[in-house]
């Protein structure tokens, strides 16, 4: 099968719903001439023109909130907030607008918004262009979020969050944009919001992670493999709608868990999976549940600085060392 | 424009028709019938009428917390609005919503709103796609005097400005927020000024007098119709009662309140020009007041009769599934 970046695939899967659908359309800032800071939109103006692929003005407050009125007005907008740190400048058009308006008109309508967004640490981008808020928009309900890891979930579930008739943040990683991973061509495919995946069979210990969490885990896991610990991966690829029943299997399976995530600890999301698993299948447990995640600090500048805060292979490492 | 004798009819009918259901619902609230507070519009009937009538059905409004007169103006039914603010199965929300989110999207009211400000970029998205769509609609965006200082009021009127967008930005300025003169919370004396910051026309009305407003909403419609973008129309106007039902608006001085109610009534100033002029006899206006009351009663007691908002099927609108 061929290879193709995780940026390629973010923008394939917009160019293919584009043609399939015209009411699907983009906005955000420098999505157009530009290409998207991270390329994900590049070429799209070329082929879909200016009233498709909208470059806005610095307003995400405004880019969310017209996305949702196209919405309302029959449109299919995929929204980008170029960092998901600037997501708080948008918050009350994504939690209190977007989130509520089917809940709270009683059904009346339908909201196909899609917001395309990014985070994670990448080279020294500090602490206002670097965090994993994904805690932030899991605790909305009406919210669905999603975070692929690789090329081919980036493109099978951004189709089908376009697809999706309610609000859907989408939060890729500023690392995985130049990660390859096999996309079949000419493939329609789609990948079911709220489906895990089992990224490696184990049957030793379960690691519960996403995005590019999921990259460092599996190295780890190959490390392990040489000492002989036979790690189980579940990527859950989306945060909400969770698929339980993959991780309660895995816990079942294996009775130890480590959730690894990028984000602080604190209220972080792996407090809720801890939560539900304890809730779910306490009896299967032969060790406590374990997070890996990143230190509770803003995320700093200096190479040596960010890489203490938040987890590596050897930090994942040294996890399941400290439950096997 | 002259108005005719019909259509002036029909504007005082619609303003007598919102006063009423606001009296309604006061009076309902002090019962403790309505389960929560009501913003309510009386004194400004004037502005959702002049602006609202000649819209067609399918123009597009999005409203605020003090929306029951602009829906009024677009059609809705008034025993589901009844019934929304009574928390009934019938409502508009099944009492999901209550008075700040009553809305029928069908008639294009996309959403009161609780967040002052939010409705704005919401109506520039709607104004995208109606342009998206080579469509002639129009947007009318309602804002209170309190959005002027709000970072969605200046994002979404500067995009809808750039793309000369059918938005029209009617601010009803009632010259406070809750107990904040708009004195204290602006610089201008007349809002309208602002549009020169966006490049856009401003005309400021006597929110008052419901054939001025009509006349400017017309001219702004016709304006946005033709392509030629959005206006900042501001209407000067009086709340007769607190911020909300349970504000007895104290922060005002007593002969303000006296002369903006006795002197500048908009209802009762209309109906005097009518009868003075000839067009109209004081029987036949009773005669439009007998029939709204009555409309009124048969409302309320539909909402009365009505089954209490259905708690098993609570959950039911958090997420749209193509099943319900």
């Amino acid at each position: 099968m061929r290879k193709i970046k995780y940026r390629e695939a973010i923008s394939e899967a917009l160019r293919e719903e584009m043609n399939r659908d015209e009411r699907v359309f983009i906005i955000g800032e420098d999505v157009g001439q530009f290409g998207g800071v991270f390329q994900a939109t590049a070429n799209l103006l070329e082929t879909f023109g200016p009233s498709r692929v909208l470059d806005t003005p610095i307003s995400e407050q405004a880019i969310v909130g017209a996305a949702l009125g196209s919405a309302l007005a029959g449109l299919r907008p995929v929204a980008e907030i170029m960092f998901v740190d600037f997501t708080g400048l948008a918050m009350d058009q994504i939690a209190n607008q977007c989130a509520k308006f089917h809940f709270m008109t009683g059904g009346q309508a339908i909201v196909p918004v899609v917001i395309r967004t990014q985070g994670g640490v990448g080279f020294g981008d500090a602490a206002q262009h670097s965090q994993s808020l994904e805690a932030w928009h899991t605790h909305i309900p009406g919210l669905k979020v999603v975070m692929p890891s690789t090329p081919f979930d980036a493109k099978g579930l951004l189709k089908a969050s376009i697809r999706d008739d309610n609000p859907v943040i989408f939060i890729e990683h500023k690392l995985l944009y130049l990660t390859e991973g096999p996309v079949p061509e000419n493939d329609d495919y789609i990948i079911p919001l709220g489906k895990a995946d089992i990224k490696r069979e184990g049957q030793d210990i379960t690691i519960i992670t996403w995005s590019k969490m999921v990259l460092d885990s599996l190295e780890a896991a190959n490390e392990l493999e040489k000492e002989g610990v036979d790690v189980e991966l579940v990527d859950v690829r989306t945060l909400k709608p969770l698929d339980l029943d993959t991780i309660l299997q895995s816990v079942k399976k294996t009775g130890k868990v480590i959730i690894v995530h990028e984000a602080c600890k604190t209220g972080g999301f792996g407090g809720e999976i801890a939560a539900l698993i304890v809730e779910n299948a306490f009896d299967y447990l032969d060790a406590p549940i374990k997070r890996v995640t990143a230190l509770d600090t803003p995320i700093p500048y200096a190479s040596q600085l960010y890489g203490a805060v938040i987890p590596n292979p050897d930090t994942i490492i040294k996890g399941v060392k400290e439950l096997i | 424009m002259q108005a005719t004798k019909q259509e002036k009819i029909d504007l005082y009918t619609l303003m007598y028709r919102i006063r009423a259901f606001e009296e309604k619902g006061f009076v309902s609230f002090s019962k403790g019938l309505t389960h929560g507070v009501l913003h309510l519009y009386t004194g400004e009937e004037a502005i959702a009428a002049g602006c609202i009538y000649d819209l067609r059905k399918e123009d597009y409004i999005t409203s605020t917390h003090r929306g029951h007169g602009h829906l009024i103006a677009k059609g809705a039914d008034l025993g589901r609005m009844f019934a929304e603010l009574l928390g009934k199965e019938t409502g508009y929300c099944h009492g999901r919503g209550g008075s700040m989110h009553i809305a029928d999207v069908k008639l294009g009211i996309l959403g009161a709103n609780g967040i002052v400000g939010a409705g704005a970029p919401i109506a520039v998205g709607a104004g995208f796609a109606i342009k998206y769509k080579g469509l002639d609609q129009v947007v009318l965006c309602f804002f209170g005097d309190g959005t002027i200082a709000t970072g969605a009021f200046h994002e979404a009127v500067n995009m809808a400005s750039i793309w000369k967008l059918p938005v029209i930005f009617v601010c009803e300025n009632n010259l406070y927020g809750i107990s904040v003169s708009i004195k204290k919370a602006c610089a201008l004396d007349t809002l309208a000024d602002r549009s020169a910051g966006y490049g856009i026309p401003g005309v400021c009305v006597d929110g008052n007098d419901v054939l001025a407003v009509r006349k400017a909403a017309i001219e702004a419609t016709e304006r946005a119709r033709g392509g030629e973008g959005p206006t900042f129309l501001e209407c000067q106007t009086y709340r007769w009662y607190g911020h909300f039902t349970a504000d007895d608006g104290k922060y005002r001085p007593e002969e303000e309140v006296k002369s903006w109610k006795e002197e500048r009534d908009p209802i009762k100033n209309f109906a005097k020009e009518m009868v003075d002029n000839n067009e109209v006899t004081q029987q036949e206006l009773d005669r439009i007041h007998d029939e709204v009351n009555e409309e009124i009663e048969k409302a309320f007691k539909f909402a009365e009769k009505s089954d209490p908002a259905d708690v098993e099927n609570m959950v039911r609108g958090v997420y749209y599934t193509s099943a319900q």
